[in-house]
């Protein structure tokens, strides 16, 4: 099934505001096993300038899936969620993202297309502040993989 | 923001400490539960067969975070990372036994760009086989 180009441009609403926790860092970092000092120890990352403790430049990933949920599975785009695989993703930072942000995601659909017979969705999500300052842009492709793919 | 590297000291070429990262299934499953992906693929063999898989694979999330460790452990601070891109081209395929699969890092420094920033191209493979591709990062040195 094709996806439905008339939602190439749509922008979805900010999400609820996400307030980024010191254990929820914590967690993220051992699941990595990365144990920075940054993202475990306030006085280290006070020794590298930040106020609190960052996040691993990936953890943006766990506010935007949350954020884009309602997107991929909205039944009129069309997309066949159990055939997905990531295929990219990009991360633009203005600055880490850091204990103590309450920030809010804004999904839009940057462009749907077909590719030998594999549908292909990109998202763009702009992760600010609440107060509105930009801290990191997200953009991710999604293929579902067509049955004769 | 403070990266212990400074761009006097690199050049083109420049290459990092490269990095192996074990990932077995408990690592797998740890992931999605701090990331809040819970694809079934990442932690059931009877479903990701199902679908056409070899087996149960690495969250392409789980793999792009180990691959761009080879470079925030080398500034020091991740902080100096101002971008940071992948495209997942094959799955780390993770078996169930005791040492499941490793992730093989390397990346080298590619162009030295304004704002004392550099390219940095990454290269991950696990059993022999390339697994992210057009992997790089722009970093800000000190």
């Amino acid at each position: 099934m094709a996806l439905n180009p008339d939602f190439i441009g749509r922008m979805y609403p900010a999400s609820e505001p996400y307030l980024v926790g010191r254990e929820k860092i914590r967690e993220f970092a051992t699941a990595l096993g990365d144990r920075n000092p940054v993202y475990f120890d306030v006085e280290a990352a006070n020794g590298f300038g930040y106020a609190d403790l960052i996040a691993p430049p990936t953890f943006v990933i766990s506010l935007t899936l949350k954020a884009s949920s309602s997107v991929v599975h909205d039944p009129e785009l069309g997309l066949d969620y159990s055939r997905v695989v990531h295929a990219e993703q990009q991360f633009s930072y203005t600055r880490p993202i850091m204990a103590g942000d309450e920030l809010v995601v804004r999904t839009s659909i940057d462009n749907v297309r077909t590719v030998a017979g594999n549908d292909m969705l990109t998202t763009k999500a702009i992760i600010a502040t609440v107060a509105g300052e930009q801290v990191a842009t997200a953009t991710s492709v999604l293929v579902s993989r067509g049955a004769d793919a | 923001m403070t990266a212990r590297v400074r761009f006097a000291d690199v050049a083109v070429g420049t290459e990092l400490p490269p990095a192996s990262f074990p990932l077995a299934r408990v690592d797998l499953v740890r992931y999605a539960g701090a990331s809040g992906d819970f694809n079934v693929i990442h932690w059931n063999e009877r479903v990701a067969t199902s679908v056409g898989l070899p087996n149960v694979i690495a969250h392409g999330m789980l793999t792009m975070a180990e691959a761009i460790r080879v470079v925030t452990d080398w500034v020091g601070d991740p902080g100096a990372v101002v971008e940071y891109a992948v495209r997942f081209t094959r799955p780390v395929v993770v078996p169930d036994d005791d040492r499941g699969a490793l992730l093989e890092v390397g990346a080298k420094v590619t162009e030295l760009l304004d704002d004392n920033c550099v390219k940095v191209v990454i290269t991950a493979s696990s059993q022999g086989q390339t697994v992210l591709g057009k992997a790089q990062a722009i970093v800000r040195l000190a």
